[in-house]
């Protein structure tokens, strides 16, 4: 399966900028289907990503963040060819981990 | 017999389905127990700003113009509202989204690593129009600023 996870981690010289688009439906547990029953949550809690070995971003998600998340932040440092390896881990304890090379 | 025979299948019947709710129930908790190590469900769970922030952070905040919330005035589609937080405060080390009138009132919540910019942009859901609250965490104090998003369209399925 291809993976839920689309990083664009770009270095601009001192610092890489990172973009990151993951797959996931990020269930509120507030809506209901068109049965009227209601979804149960389902939603992605951490996101972490690291390069070189340091956890340069924490995100902690809570229901609120929108369906099919998006992110966008910088780091100092990265060099073109280095890799950063993104991780996410839901309510249920699926789990999705991807290494991007930094461009 | 005829008439004792479904009486007890009724009774069976009850139990399963008490059985079948247990387990259910049993699921569910297991299934919480099992989030990710190191987020802060408690804050995650508070109704109230007030309420999550103490939770996640124990300390209050201070208004500053060094923290810059930039969201759309009106949000036509409260299921994607782009929110980006920046700050020019030295030594950031976390940020944190609240939307108030959410069923739970902290939205995300960023630890920044040194050397991560005090930037982040994401998507949120706002289930009507509310404030949105930015809370930079730098050298060990809170600060904040906030805006109102008018929403037309509530993200959490009306």
């Amino acid at each position: 399966m291809a993976s839920t996870i689309r990083v664009r981690a770009q270095s601009n010289g001192p610092q890489t900028d990172v973009q990151a688009l993951i797959q996931h439906p990020m269930d509120s547990g507030f809506v209901k289907d068109s049965d009227g029953k209601l979804v149960p949550p389902h939603h992605i809690e951490t996101v972490t990503f690291v390069y070189n070995g340091k956890t340069v971003l924490t995100a902690d998600w809570g229901p609120a963040v929108s369906k099919d998340p998006y992110i966008k932040f910088s780091f100092n440092g990265g060099a073109k060819g280095d890799t950063l390896n993104v991780t996410w881990i839901d309510n249920l304890g699926q789990t999705d981990t991807i290494a991007a090379k930094i461009t | 017999m005829h008439a004792i025979a479904p009486h007890q299948n009724e009774t069976t019947r009850r139990r399963t389905l008490g059985l079948l709710a247990l387990l259910g129930l049993g699921g569910i908790t297991g299934k919480a127990l099992a989030a990710a190590p190191g987020w802060p469900e408690e804050a995650f769970r508070q109704k109230t700003q007030d309420e999550a922030l103490k939770s996640l952070y124990g300390k209050a905040f201070e208004v500053s113009d060094k923290v810059t919330l930039d969201a759309p005035e009106i949000a036509e589609n409260g299921a994607v509202v782009p929110v980006s937080v920046s700050s020019t405060l030295p030594n950031v080390t976390s940020i944190s989204i609240l939307v108030p009138e959410n069923p739970f009132s902290l939205a995300a919540s960023y630890k920044l690593a040194e050397g991560t910019a005090a930037l982040i942009g994401c998507r949120l859901k706002m289930a009507k129009t509310s404030n949105v609250i930015a809370i930079v965490e730098s050298g060990g104090k809170l600060f904040a600023t906030s805006k109102e998003v008018k929403v037309t369209l509530g993200g959490c399925g009306g």
